[in-house]
């Protein structure tokens, strides 16, 4: 009985993000263009350009190959796994313990690969300059983030997301300056990683600047149906990273019922809604930098990070 | 015992040599020799894992070979053990691969009788137990490898490639003699059991470390002793080339553990720092220059620097907790290293043979010439992904499980007491995520520019299909990649007796563990599952699948290629290799090979094509080895006096040095 509901509580989790995550993008969406004084998109637009998306005939190139077909699969079940991985509503889920943080980071690297190499299977400049630069931004964003898995893992003694957020949420913790280092470092990852403003821009199309647009240009039909919402829960994912770190508020612990399950997903609803109002607020407030300022920006996320767990490995009390 | 049973296989791989040299001009020579190698090195393979699992004591043997008065000792123990699988494993792997590659070889007589010379001597150098036979394999391993280098002599590269190896081979043997020379002492015994216990380690400590670093190192390929392995890898034939990167280079890690860690015995805390940074700095060099890199066979030689690196933060890191007294931690970076010795002599033979099948299909290394191949050769391409996963360090395959441990080995170092090591712990575990990252920037160029895309000349458009043999031996290889990807806990365990006799300490067994489950410390600290995030990823993935094809549309409509509506039909206009590392280069490459781009636009009017050129600078060879050769060549012009003496003065110049060196010993006691 325990084992079933073990199962049905991870499986909830599961759907949960995969239905939340075109939500999140459309929230953002319809805030940005309130924030611009435009109407915008309705919020459940995402969903309806998924499902016309679905439906529509794939064209892909005349040559192109297994691997581009395949891609959109293992892209989206990759995110989607690691997606699953990241404490939402509630900690100490049953399959928690399959791979922890470091593990859930290389899975978005694994996605990022085959993605990297579906850009270049058809043979044309705009998939190769996608590929490369998003290979150059996840070259410098994977090893800040690593720093940031060190100062995380160091103060919680555990790569365990769930134990990493019990942590946080108890009183054990304090007000630290090494956590501080840490949450700028990893918002600054998080732009990276979902290619938003000010590194790159996710509304744009035909600019020279565009990385991961660039990437998946020959894409359509399921396909882009496909990587659209393998985008949507990446982005998901890493506010739901950060919701559970730094923000552990109603998170339901291991063992509890029903009831505190409702009022996890009610808080992480609500952590959502104000990350979407932040997010749309940074974008709308600032311009895209140029392709070579991006390796000064993460440069400054990675220096942040080593600070960090520099402090943690020169004194705990940092 | 074991060690008579691993030496009567390696004097049979000795005998097949000579049996090789007349045989191998006869159509059959080739596939005669290379299923013998096969069979012996898969014994020598299974009676070494039959020990490892059976968890057997030590056996010793006393050959009357060698020095008179000492014999030659031999040894089998755990730690032989693991490497012995090693490299028979891979030994096995280019047997089988060569019974299809080597028909293609057009000079047989210049490979086949140095080839099981070659596996023979890697064997007797793990299974040496006194200095005299650990150098003298040593040094029959570096001549053996330097022949099949030459194989291919005809080409003014190999010639240069087949002298640079020569050179630092001899040096690092000769760094070695002075440290066994320390080990011993004046009047010592050169017996590892002796040196073992002679505790004279302590007194030249430094000096120790640096001379093993020097000798092992160059071996292995330690930044900036690594300028010989891109050149002389790739040189050799591609099963060579394979054995080279992914075993020999292991031998050489063998070395540097059995003598730092088995010999030496005790360390101090600054020689696992000095190993932990010399590692990080060798990782993250060794992926620029494989990403500055457009040879396939020279791009993973120089990825083989990288490897390496890592392998030696694990071992810089063991000795950084063993030093403090801290056993299960130092048991942990240990069985990482160990784990990544043996994950990548599998993902680099099988790139390596990848490699091969590519440069016998089209005749090109240079991947600028090549493009499409996964429509030409499915299924290398098929294996050679597998492998650039693998090695990429990305989950669930088992490139990714030992740099997880590593990572964990890290984690655990803020305990440490010493400044300098809680500094440069994290400092490495930058560069080791560094260079991860930028391992999987380089692969994606490797298979992206190699087997995506469209052809880029006309030798890559008719590329065919390898032989059946060389696509078994890859797809067995990329089998056992995910093998121990998912089951990362069937080496780990195997890995155990060899931590155990050198730490006094292992890691608590895995697989008993539910679920196959990794857990290297305590479950509540840190745990990973490599089936399970296969399990999970294959089945959304046919789940995702299945409910597209079913709920959606499964229509395809194959059309011209979009490129937003500017396609460009020539092939040329797709993105290089040379393009593709471009930002790194800018990013990095300026900063440590001054990389200088240089863009020549004809005047208005002129019909010239515009030129563009890069121009990078090698800091190993500039800083170092050129100033070296030099003063090498200054010195050598002002002693061509000396050629030209009388017999008297020659006398002369050697009874001055004979009393010359009587005074310096007269002071010195």
């Amino acid at each position: 009985m325990d084992l079933i509901l073990a199962f049905a509580t991870q499986g909830v989790q599961m759907l949960l993000v995969a239905a939340a995550a075109p939500l999140f993008t459309g929230a953002v969406r319809k805030i940005k263009s309130r924030l611009m004084r435009r109407v915008g998109p309705p919020v459940l637009q995402p969903y309806r350009d998924l499902a016309r998306l679905m439906r529509k005939e794939a064209v892909a190139a005349a040559n192109a190959s297994w691997l581009f077909r395949a891609t959109p699969y293992l892209v989206f079940a990759a995110t989607w796994v690691a997606a699953a991985l990241v404490p939402t509503f509630a900690t100490g889920l049953a399959f928690s313990w399959t791979a922890d943080l470091i593990a859930i980071i290389a899975l978005l690297g694994s996605a990022r690969f085959f993605l990297a190499l579906a850009g270049i299977d058809i043979g044309t400049s705009f998939g190769g300059i996608g590929s490369s630069r998003e290979m150059l931004i996840a070259s410098l964003a994977e090893p800040a983030m690593m720093m940031i898995i060190f100062v995380l893992a160091l103060i919680a003694g555990s790569t365990q997301l769930s134990n990493i957020a019990g942590f946080m949420a108890s009183s054990a913790v304090g007000l630290r300056v090494s956590l501080g280092l840490a949450l700028i470092a990893l918002i600054m990852v998080a732009i990276a990683e979902n290619a938003r403003i000010p590194i790159d821009n996710p509304a744009t199309h035909l600019e020279l600047t565009m990385v991961h647009e660039a990437m998946v240009l020959e894409y359509s039909g399921r396909h882009l149906s496909l990587i659209e919402l393998s985008a949507s829960l990446k982005l998901l994912l890493y506010v739901s990273l950060i919701a559970c770190v730094f923000t552990p508020w109603g998170l339901a612990p291991a063992d509890s019922g029903p009831i505190a399950w409702l009022t996890g997903i009610a808080a992480w609803l609500l952590k959502l809604l104000v990350a979407a109002f932040a997010l749309a607020l940074f974008e709308t407030s600032i311009a895209k930098m140029r392709v070579f300022r991006v390796p000064e920006f993460l440069g400054a996320a990675l220096m942040l990070g080593l600070l960090g767990a520099l402090l943690r490995f020169v004194s705990a009390g940092f | 015992m074991p060690v008579d049973f691993s030496l009567c296989l390696t004097a049979a791989f000795l005998l097949l040599s000579p049996v090789g040299a007349v045989i191998s001009n006869r159509r059959a020579g080739s596939p005669i020799l290379y299923t013998a190698s096969l069979l012996f090195s898969a014994a020598l393979a299974g009676n070494a894992l039959a020990f490892l699992i059976s968890g057997g004591e030590p056996s010793t043997d006393v050959l009357p070979l060698g020095i008179p008065w000492m014999g030659a000792h031999f040894r089998e123990d755990a730690l032989s053990a693991v490497f012995i699988v090693v490299i028979n494993l891979g030994a096995a792997g280019a047997s089988f691969y060569a019974l299809g590659y080597g028909r293609h070889e057009q000079e047989p007589r210049r490979v086949i009788p140095f080839y099981p010379a070659f596996l023979a001597a890697m064997n007797l150098v793990v299974l040496a137990d006194d200095a005299f036979s650990f150098l003298l394999s040593w040094e029959f391993m570096s001549l053996s490898s330097w022949a099949l280098v030459m194989a291919h002599h005809r080409a003014p590269a190999n010639v240069r490639a087949g002298f640079v190896y020569l050179v630092m081979a001899s040096f690092g043997t000769l760094a070695l003699l002075l440290a066994f020379g320390l080990l011993a002492g004046p009047d010592g015994n050169y017996a590892f059991d002796a040196i073992r216990g002679s505790g004279r380690a302590a007194a030249h400590s430094w000096l120790v470390l640096l001379l093993i670093l020097l000798g092992a190192g160059s071996k292995a390929g330690i930044v900036p002793l690594h300028v010989w392995l891109p050149l002389a890898h790739p040189a050799a034939p591609s099963h060579v080339s394979a054995l080279m990167s992914g075993v020999m280079t292991k031998v050489a890690i063998y070395g540097f553990i059995r003598i730092i860690f088995d010999l030496v015995g005790a360390p101090e805390w600054w020689q696992g720092m000095a190993v932990l940074v010399l590692g990080g700095i060798t990782a993250v060099i060794g992926v620029l220059y494989a990403l500055m890199e457009h040879d396939l066979k020279r791009l993973l030689a120089y990825h083989t620097i990288e490897n390496i690196g890592i392998i030696f933060i694990g071992l810089g890191l063991a000795l950084a907790f063993r030093s403090n007294g801290m056993p299960a931690a130092a048991a942990l970076s240990l069985t990482a290293a160990l784990f990544h010795v043996f994950n990548h002599s599998l993902f680099k033979s099988l790139l390596f043979f990848g490699s091969g099948a590519v440069l016998n299909s089209t005749g090109a290394r240079d991947m600028e010439q090549l493009g499409g191949l996964i429509h030409r050769m499915p299924q290398t391409a098929v294996a050679f992904l597998v492998g650039c996963v693998a090695i990429s360090a990305l989950p669930p395959l088992n490139g990714f499980a030992s740099e997880w441990m590593t990572f964990q080995a890290i984690l655990l170092s803020p305990s440490l007491p010493q400044w300098g090591l809680k500094l440069s712990v994290p400092a490495t575990g930058a560069l080791l995520a560094l260079s991860a990252a930028l391992a999987a920037a380089c692969f994606v160029k490797a298979f992206g520019v190699t087997f995506l895309g469209r052809p880029r000349t006309a030798r890559a458009a008719a590329a065919i299909e390898t032989d059946i043999f060389s696509r078994l031996t890859m797809f067995i290889w990329a089998g056992l990649c995910v093998l121990f990807g998912v089951l990362p806990a069937l080496a780990i365990d195997a890995i155990g007796p060899a931590v155990l006799g050198l730490l006094g300490a292992r890691l608590a067994p895995q697989l008993p563990i539910s679920w196959y489950l990794l857990v290297p410390i305590s479950e509540n600290r840190s745990s990973y599952d490599g089936l399970l995030v296969f399990l999970f990823i294959a089945l959304s993935a046919l789940f995702t699948a299945i409910a597209v094809h079913w709920l959606g549309s499964r229509a395809i409509r194959r059309s011209a290629i979009w490129d937003c509506g500017f396609p460009d039909p020539s092939p040329l206009a797709q993105y290089t290799a040379g393009s593709f590392a471009q930002p790194i280069r800018r990013v990095f490459g300026t900063l440590v090979f001054h990389a200088h781009e240089q863009v020549v636009i004809p005047a208005p009017g002129d019909v010239a094509p515009a030129r563009f050129h890069v121009t990078l600078q090698d800091p190993a060879w500039d800083g170092i080895y050129a100033p070296l050769a030099s003063a090498v060549s200054f010195a050598a012009g002002r002693l061509n006096v000396l050629q030209f003496l009388t017999i008297r003065r020659y006398l002369t110049l050697v009874f001055v040095t004979l009393v010359a060196l009587l005074v310096v010993l007269a002071i010195w006691t």
